[in-house]
């Protein structure tokens, strides 16, 4: 112990000599070096700087060296163990991330091993494809609508400008629903939701209407008796036939990729006039499988174009039956069916494989097609 | 609507070589589908050569008969040739193709042995030369026809293309070979001279004999009514090679000469027209309505009812023909008339097209009578009928009766702009007018254009008709690309990000989204064990379903799910969890008669109620169903199979994606395991159910033992979800945590328990949640344990043990009073 030291004893220390604090030193190093894992390190800590390490020991005899002495041999104690202290921490760092390796390499697993504990699920195709279509006019400003599957014949039929007796009427071969008089029909077309739209909302009115329709068909490969389209509507003042094709063009380049274009050939559907026919030019071979029999192309077969949906303006008649001013606004509108965009976009060969339900069909398709 | 070619080519002057594929493309761009494109005769490659039949020999030894025949051939050339085909008599023209000549298919003639004979050359067939279906015979030609070593090839037609065009039905003219001329002679920009507006000359009307009598007693059914006469008629005449050629062409069968010539003028021009024994005809043949309960036996032998809807023809005798639809069996010519009466009359569209509905007869004079055919056209039609019946035919000529109510004319007021304004392109006033008049309208006016359509062009009524005339013949292909500015949307609704998630969520949980049909039947429903009031049973029925099977809307999605589950088991995979959203349809339509406002104006706010009225509730419904392991066995251990519990927590995490608590309750509901079904509601009214799917509704499926499913109406828990989620208070003062054990009856549902303690405990409670039950030793018979891990934390202290034993003790309390807890 050091007390105070008033009267000092003038008798030399022999442990702070110079010598004897490097021996300490030495002595330390070399057993910190000597230490194989962190287990013997904690000794080698413990005897060389813990508080009975012979470093400790000699520093408390420096209360009784003479006052003229203890300077430099604090200086030379303290000196010491920082040296020790250095060359521990040293050998820690070097220990710890030894184990460490040997740890991570004993724990390794085969990360091969399968991990389909709980696989993902899957969203059908024709919905994703759907939302996929909605979000191109979402991003355009458009809302999307909807309507009831059971429709009135008179939103299905005679407000979209096809009387009673028309052989328009005979084109889509319709589900009655109750009796053939009841005036309740499975909508055969999206275009009844262009009926309510107009009747609910405000001009100008920009919507896309995903929906499933309904026909008499028999199932076969490519026909389905229920199926989806999706079909646009915009009723605004001034709005032209080239609003309509510029409408189709971004669609199907944001769609099908940049610069696909689309073309329109002259068509007739009651509720719109004029009417087209709106092709799609191919998005795979982009036309030059054209007279190119090295180079078919299965998706258009060889055509260069594929055949994609309807379009027109909307017929004034229509737009009477809800109330709006023909000669204030005109409108377009503009469908197509969601099947045979997957058919030709996705290569689905087959429509059964849409309907059925098999998991291996949708699961190829995940949570977007 | 079948064109070849050549028939076109004599009305317009087509530029030489342009191909049948060349002027479909043009027609294309101007509004016709051409389908198909096709080759008369396709396939057929080396002389086909004009044979006269000289002599017949039975050869009767063999299964069939067969005849060998000496066919001339014209030079001295005389083959013998084997045929199995019996509709020939010596002196007959045929179709010979001799050894080296190669038919459709790839087959070809050679001299071979066969039947004891070496049969060199071929008699052949329609079909066989890829003409047409017939194969009841070979073809035989028309007497003086053609003579033995002509190119048969040229006359019968091969190597002529056809064009097959689906007509719109806005347009009927193009029905006719007359209007597909038109149309190419627009795409040319050559002259086209109109065959319907040429009277064709006839002989001066036999003074001796009156023409067979005609009227209407209907001006607004029938508004022109013509009736031409020929007398001595030779029933025997045949129909010339080239009309029996064409008629094929169009997919015709040649019948007589009368008959064929009828057929003829139609599609040439696109005027339907009858020809009547004249003989068994008894006073003036008239358009009239029919008499409520009328007979009528049409000449497909068919006995019809009538009623005063329907336009009929008739004389003295009674209704002699559903007008413009199909004729009588018993006024119609055979092959002893020699007095012919001719009709070509004119009908209102609307009533056509009822009555071929209502009788459901399609015929090619109701294709053209119910889209409207030429109001002038009658007289000049018939005229060009009357005259090849003369020519090939014979007879003399008696004349024409005729009744006409006068047809309103329609004239257009169109501003000469607005085709442009539509298109949003200029297009030329000089432009417009030419278009116009090209189709055959008579312009007048500067500016503002007052437009009479031609009389083929019925469909021409609005000035949009013109506007779409104008901008197709202009041409589509130069309209601009321009984009509308659309207001800011407002993206999608609630409802629709909702659906979308609902979806998305369920998807990665591992389920698969399926879109079944809508259809079920009651057999269906039965085997759901579906009590007989229950609602998904009132249901909508469809008057003409697919499958009698099933003939109802469904009421519930589960029918498909279950289907979907079976035919994945059939295929192999047993392990599945599939869901649907779709719309459900609860209630019946009814019968009586709808409401059916007018569209020339917008429906009242009333008429719009009445129609909606007429809809069953149509809500859209989320369900799944969950069959054999939910999760696989593998390298880390055993598999999981499916049960009740996870059609519980999908039916949870469902109403979480909406952001609304669902309560589960003990329930029942079929099709469901009654011990084991979860009543599912959102503020009190019962949304869903979810749960183990009954044992006999799985055993009679053929389903996984325990196979799960739920149901729930996604519009309702939509309904329930909060519009903005309010922020939680996140308290980061330390957490104490409380472990409680309590003994409750078995019966007590565990919800009621955990509910309990949650109102004892207080407000410092921050969550609640059970971690382990247990019934045996030494928790009594009859009780069961459950264990819960209370969080208590307050929000701004650190809770000491005082205050959190004392929340425990009131939690402890509170379920003691309501459920009988004690603790363990």
């Amino acid at each position: 112990m050091s007390g105070p030291n008033t009267s000092f004893d003038p008798k030399q220390v022999a442990s702070l000599s110079e010598e004897a604090v490097d021996a300490m030193v030495e002595a330390a190093v070399s057993a910190i070096a000597a230490a194989g894992d962190l287990g013997e390190l904690k000794e080698v800590r413990l005897a060389h700087a813990g508080d009975r390490s012979p470093l400790a020991l000699a520093n408390r005899e420096i209360g009784a060296l003479p006052p003229a002495a203890k300077a430099e041999a604090g200086k030379r104690v303290g000196q010491a163990r920082g040296r020790v202290k250095a060359a521990l921490e040293a050998r820690q760092v070097e220990l710890e991330a030894e184990r460490d390796a040997r740890v991570l390499v004993e724990e390794a697993v085969d990360v091969t091993l399968p991990v389909d504990r709980r696989p993902l699920g899957a969203r059908h195709p024709l919905t994703t494809l759907m939302e996929r279509v909605a979000d191109v006019f979402l991003s355009m400003g458009y809302d999307i609508a909807e309507g009831p599957e059971v429709e009135a014949e008179w939103v299905n039929f005679d407000a979209l400008n096809v009387p009673p007796d028309h052989p328009a009427r005979t084109m889509q071969d319709t589900f009655f629903v109750g009796s053939a008089e009841s005036g309740v029909v499975l909508r055969t077309q999206t275009s009844p939701i262009q009926i309510r739209a107009m009747l609910d909302r405000e001009l100008p009115i920009y919507v896309v209407a995903p929906g499933r329709v309904f026909r008499t068909d028999e199932l076969d490969a490519t026909h389905t008796p229920v199926f989806h389209q999706i079909e646009g509507l915009a009723v605004d003042r001034n709005i032209t036939m080239g609003d309509l094709r510029g409408t189709l063009d971004h669609f199907a380049a944001a769609m099908f990729g940049e610069g696909i274009r689309t073309r329109m050939r002259p068509s007739y559907f009651p509720f719109t006039e004029p009417s087209a026919e709106v092709d799609l030019e191919c998005f795979v071979c982009r036309g030059e499988s054209v007279g190119n029999p090295d180079r078919p192309c299965r998706t258009c077969s060889s055509e260069g174009w594929i055949e994609w949906g309807g379009c027109g303006m909307v017929n004034p008649r229509v737009l009477q039956a809800v109330g709006i001013d023909p000669l204030e606004y005109r409108g377009f509108a503009f469908g197509m069916g969601v099947e045979r965009t997957l058919m030709f976009r996705n290569g689905v060969s087959d429509m059964r494989d849409m309907v059925e339900g098999d998991v291996r069909f949708t699961m190829a398709f995940g949570v977007e097609a | 609507m079948r064109a070849p070619l050549s028939w076109l080519r004599d009305l317009v002057a087509i530029p030489v070589g342009e191909t049948g594929r060349d002027v479909a493309t043009r027609l294309i761009r101007a509004g016709l589908e051409v389908e198909t494109v096709e080759t008369v005769g396709g396939g057929v490659e080396g002389p086909l050569t004009v044979g006269r039949v000289l002599e017949i020999e039975e050869l009767a030894e063999f299964k069939k008969p067969i005849r060998w025949c000496q066919v001339e051939l014209g030079d001295g050339v005389v083959n013998g040739i084997i045929c199995g085909a019996r509709n020939f008599v010596a002196g007959d023209l045929v179709v010979v193709a001799t050894p080296g000549t190669v038919l459709p298919g790839g087959f070809e003639i050679t001299a071979r042995q066969t039947y004891g004979k070496v049969s060199n050359g071929m008699i052949c067939s329609e079909r066989e030369l890829g003409l047409g279906e017939d194969h009841t015979g070979i073809m035989v030609l028309p007497v003086g026809s053609a003579g033995p070593g002509d190119d048969a090839a040229a006359l019968i037609g091969i190597g002529d293309e056809v064009l097959d065009i689906a007509i719109t039905p806005d347009r009927g003219y193009a029905l006719s070979i007359r209007g597909i001329a038109r149309e190419v002679a627009i795409a040319y920009g050559v002259p086209f001279e109109d065959p319907g507006m040429a009277l064709v000359e006839l002989p001066a009307p036999d003074a001796d004999r009156a023409p067979q009598d005609c009227g209407t007693e209907d001006p607004t059914g029938c508004d022109l009514f013509t009736m031409r006469t020929i007398v001595g008629f030779d029933p025997g005449a045949p129909s010339p090679l080239w009309i029996q050629r064409r008629l094929v062409a169009c997919g015709m069968r040649p019948v007589s000469l009368a008959v064929d010539v009828t057929n003829y003028v139609m599609l040439e021009l696109g005027q339907p027209l009858h020809a009547y024994d004249m003989d068994k005809l008894r006073g003036a043949v008239r358009a009239d309505r029919a008499v409520d309960g009328e007979p009528f036996e049409s000449l497909d032998h068919v006995k019809r009812v009538l009623s005063t809807d329907d336009l009929v023809i008739r004389d003295d005798t009674g209704v002699i023909g559903l007008a413009g639809v199909i004729g009588g069996l018993h006024s119609e010519i055979d092959d002893a008339t020699t007095n012919i009466a001719l009709e070509a009359a004119h009908f209102v569209p609307e009533v056509i097209a009822r009555a071929g509905r209502r009788h459901k007869v399609s015929s090619e004079a109701g294709r053209r009578n119910e889209r409207g055919v030429d109001r002038d056209l009658a007289p000049y039609a018939s005229a060009r009928a009357a005259a090849l019946l003369l020519e090939f035919g014979g007879g003399h000529y008696v004349g024409m009766t005729a009744v006409e109510a006068g047809a309103a004319i329609v004239t257009i007021d169109l501003p000469a702009s607005e085709p442009g304004d539509v298109a949003g392109l200029v297009i030329p006033r000089e432009t417009v007018v030419s278009l116009l008049e090209a189709i055959g309208c008579e312009v007048e006016g500067e500016h503002d254009l007052r437009v009479t359509p031609p009389s083929w062009r019925p469909d021409l009524t609005d000035p949009i008709d013109l506007v779409e005339e104008v901008i197709r013949l202009h041409g589509y292909d130069r309209l601009p690309s321009t984009l509308p500015a659309a207001p800011l949307g407002r993206g999608l609704t609630r409802e629709q990000r909702m659906r979308r998630r609902v979806g998305t969520v369920l998807a990665a949980r591992g389920l698969v989204e399926v879109l079944t049909y809508p259809f079920v039947g009651e057999t269906e429903l039965d085997g759901l064990l579906l009590p007989a009031d229950d609602r998904r049973r009132r249901t909508p029925r469809l008057a003409n379903p697919l499958s009698e099977e099933q003939p109802l809307l469904r009421g519930t999605l589960l029918p498909g799910l279950i289907a979907v589950a079976r035919r994945n088991a059939s295929r192999g995979a047993t392990d599945l969890a599939v869901f649907e959203i779709g719309s459900v349809f609860l209630g019946e339509v009814g019968e009586s008669s709808p409401p059916r406002p007018p569209v020339h104006r917008r429906p009242s706010t009333t008429e719009w109620a009445e129609l909606n009225a007429l809809l069953p509730h149509q809500p859209s419904e989320v369900a799944a169903l969950f069959t054999g392991q939910a999760e696989a066995a593998g390298w880390w251990g055993a598999g999981r199979e499916a049960s009740w519990a996870d059609a519980i927590e999908a039916a949870v995490v469902i109403a979480d994606a909406c952001g609304v608590p669902l309560e589960v309750r003990q329930g029942f509901d079929a099709p469901f395991h009654p011990g084991r079904v979860a009543e599912l509601s959102v503020d009190g009214a019962v949304v869903g159910a979810a749960g183990e799917l009954h044992p006999r509704v799985v055993e009679a499926h053929g389903l996984a033992p325990r196979t799960a499913a739920l149901w729930l109406d996604l519009d309702a828990v939509m309904a329930a979800a909060p519009e903005v989620r309010e922020a939680p208070a996140v308290g980061t003062h330390p957490l104490a945590k409380e472990d409680l054990a309590v003994v409750v009856a078995k019966e007590v549902p565990a919800a009621a328990v955990q509910r309990a303690l949650a109102e004892g405990a207080g407000d410092l409670l921050e969550s609640i949640r059970l971690f382990d039950v247990y019934e045996g030793s030494p928790v009594p018979e009859g009780s069961k344990s459950l264990a819960f891990a209370l969080r208590f934390r307050a929000p701004d202290r650190t809770l000491d043990a005082a205050e959190t034993a004392d929340a425990r003790e009131a939690a402890l309390a509170r379920a003691a009073a309501t459920v009988g807890a004690t603790l363990r």
